[in-house]
């Protein structure tokens, strides 16, 4: 074990993925002399040479031609700057990346992972702060991962790097200064299995990314009030570890989800929709959704705090099931 | 075409402005005022000044994240743009937007813009309804050279010639797209030989003359408002600060650094309005003092303002 910070973490993902398998690059605006806009890839291109690889503004290029490469054999890590630049790109990902094993018949594998990062916090406004993940787990054939801690953004991204099929593995901006313990070398987590950030009987919250860490603020609150909060963090929402969440539910009988992106449509919709359809006996309460508002981003910051959940709402919205 | 005196002192209120508003706006951020992102235009002001002073408020831009000064040049008021900047209530975008979203719709600012290249298509459709309205008014579209890599570049371009829209593509090349300077980043030299590939006129031009960029752009407005369709001027320029501020741009060379910060396109402006006998010194130093005190009332104007309420957290979202 060794300190990093989630930054750190997810650099000795890759690096570690980079120096186990000579057909991984990394590819992306900024990342190789920059270190990335965050300086998640800072000092990379030194260590790789070759294989770090600093693209134009190019968004279209970067995922169509990691898509080329994968079906050609290397396993790229393509960058896409902030997660609201993929707009610019989503055709090769929706139409090209995710279909061409199941329309060749089986007969190709795209091992390539879209890094990219999401989430608000920081006053970037409209256009840098989104969190889409749902619109990624809707697509089949991709595989989405959302990391919260240090040690899940190194083994995720280990994870990531060895599938053969598209992932998307999207950081959060307020995580990426977060410090803990992290595996040495080689370390997986796979994809598809939830973790219990909190054991707790009397409800539970799902949340994922940095609504994790304001759901266990929230738990410890609640916690002084009596009420003993299991914190579930999926971890990946494609796949969905669904009988990880049951289980859960099963204990506590009661349902919170938490998480950043607004609210109609968004992820927390499918996984009421799980347990409405596979858990329905289970549950003693209604489900509970802890959203965004249905706004794009603000940019104020009186604004922002307002958007984004918080310890309050969750903690309002737990209190209203007992 | 000759410039009066007053297209001189004009083009220097306007460059001078640009360049006090974001020195302060630097000041202000680094003492922590201005949330968010701050992207700063410095060195570069001759470009918005020279086209815009080519446009009216009917006529439209198209923005970018560098957006401060074309703003100004357009004639955005520096007062609202600075209460944006803080996030009030009562800045341009009610504290929604921000440095890099700011917009003046009534002025035909269609935005800067957070998404690299997404103001070049904006551009062709504000020329497009333009020419349908026969309004006679254009679009100028502003954008870096990191941009013009992008896709939209082609499709803007490409659609802007077949339609022969009125609208005016002008990269600002300052070199650099983040870290990535244009030798890494395309194989060319001159951006304005891509207008050829759609049979457009393309010209490159001294970004840091004033003088320069206004004429090739006054050719192009030209051009566009007779029905003759788009042009690309490229304007060779140079950002002094880092791509944000906050960033030290450890990957620019100091001595090209020193280097254009000698081609300052202010004092150049300056030199020649003297020389012209068109104003003196004091003279020249008191619209700085001017335009000094119109930025300082700026932010007195955004600092007294209100913070928007919460709940405005839901407006806006649907007409
Ligand atoms: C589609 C998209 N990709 C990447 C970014 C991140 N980004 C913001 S500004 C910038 C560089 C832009 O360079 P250029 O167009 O030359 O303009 P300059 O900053 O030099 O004025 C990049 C890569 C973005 N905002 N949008």
């Amino acid at each position: 074990m060794k300190k990093m910070t989630y930054a750190e973490a997810i650099r000795d993902g890759i690096r570690v993925e980079m120096n186990r398998d000579g057909n991984v690059y990394l590819c992306g605006e900024d990342v190789g002399k920059f270190g990335g806009c965050f300086g998640v890839t800072a000092g990379l291109v030194g260590e790789f040479p070759g294989r770090v690889l600093d693209t134009p503004i190019t968004e279209t290029a970067i995922i169509g031609s990691a898509v080329g490469a994968a079906a050609a054999g290397l396993r790229p890590v393509a960058e896409i700057m902030f997660i609201d630049f993929t707009g610019v790109c989503m055709d090769e990902l929706f139409n090209q990346a995710v279909k061409m094993r199941y329309m060749f018949g089986g007969k190709a594998k795209i091992p390539l992972v879209l890094k990219t990062i999401c989430g608000g916090g920081v006053a970037a406004a409209a256009q840098h702060s989104q969190c889409m993940e749902a619109w990624f787990a809707h697509i089949p054939g991709l595989k989405t991962v959302m990391p919260a801690t240090p040690a899940d953004a190194k083994g995720l991204m280990a994870a990531a790097v060895r599938d053969d099929n598209p992932v998307i593995y999207i950081e959060h901006k307020q995580l990426l200064g977060l410090s803990g313990d992290v595996p040495e070398g080689e370390y997986v987590v796979p994809l598809g299995k939830a973790d219990i950030k909190r054991a707790g009987t009397d409800v539970t919250i799902v949340a994922w990314s940095w609504m994790v860490h304001r759901a266990l603020a929230a738990a410890e609150a609640l916690a002084k009030d009596g009420i003993s909060a299991e914190v579930l963090d999926p971890r990946t929402l494609v796949p969905l570890d669904k009988a990880a969440i049951l289980a859960s539910i099963a204990k506590t009988h009661k349902l919170v989800i938490v998480h950043e992106a607004v609210k109609t449509g968004g992820f927390g919709g499918e996984i009421a929709a799980v347990a409405a359809e596979e858990g329905f006996d289970l549950l003693d309460a209604p489900v509970k959704r802890v959203t965004a508002p249905d706004t794009p981003v603000p940019f104020s910051p009186v604004l922002e705090k307002a958007f984004l959940p918080d310890e309050g709402k969750i903690i309002q919205a737990v209190k209203e099931l007992f | 075409m000759q410039l009066t005196k007053e297209n001189l002192l004009a083009f220097y209120q306007t460059m001078v402005t640009i360049r006090t508003f974001e020195t302060k706006a630097a000041e202000l951020f680094a003492a922590g005022k201005l949330p968010g992102f701050v992207h700063l235009y410095i060195g570069e002001e001759a470009v918005a000044t020279g086209v815009c002073a080519n446009l009216t408020a009917k006529d439209y831009i198209t923005s970018t994240h560098r957006g401060h000064g074309h703003l100004i040049a357009k004639g955005g008021n520096v007062d609202l743009m600075m209460a944006e900047l803080y996030g009030k209530a009562t800045g341009y975008c009610k504290g929604k937007g921000g440095s890099m979203h700011i917009a003046d719709v009534d002025l035909g600012i269609l935005g800067a813009n957070g998404i690299v290249g997404a103001g070049q298509p904006i551009a062709v459709g504000a020329a497009f309804a333009c020419k349908y309205k026969q309004s006679g008014a254009i679009a100028a579209c502003f954008f870096g050279d990191g941009a013009s890599n992008r896709g939209t570049f082609h499709e803007a371009m490409n659609l802007a010639s077949i339609w022969k829209l009125p609208v005016v593509f002008v990269c600002e090349n300052n070199m650099y797209g983040i870290s990535n300077c244009q030798r890494d980043h395309m194989n060319i030299c001159d951006i304005s030989d891509r207008a050829a590939a759609y049979g457009v006129p393309g010209v490159t031009v001294d970004g840091n003359d004033v003088v320069a960029v206004y004429e090739a752009a006054a050719e192009a407005a030209k051009r566009a408002r007779s029905g003759d369709g788009p042009s690309l001027i490229e304007c060779k320029t140079w950002r002094w600060r880092g791509h944000f501020e906050g960033d030290p741009a450890t990957y620019k060379n100091p001595e090209e650094q020193k280097t254009w910060i000698g081609k300052d396109p202010i004092p150049r402006l300056a030199q020649k309005i003297v020389e012209l006998g068109h104003a003196a010194d004091a003279d020249l130093a008191a619209i700085a003092d001017a335009v000094k005190a119109r930025v300082a009332a700026a932010v007195a104007f955004a600092e007294n303002s209100p913070d928007p309420l919460p709940a405005d957290v839901l407006t806006d979202v649907y007409a």
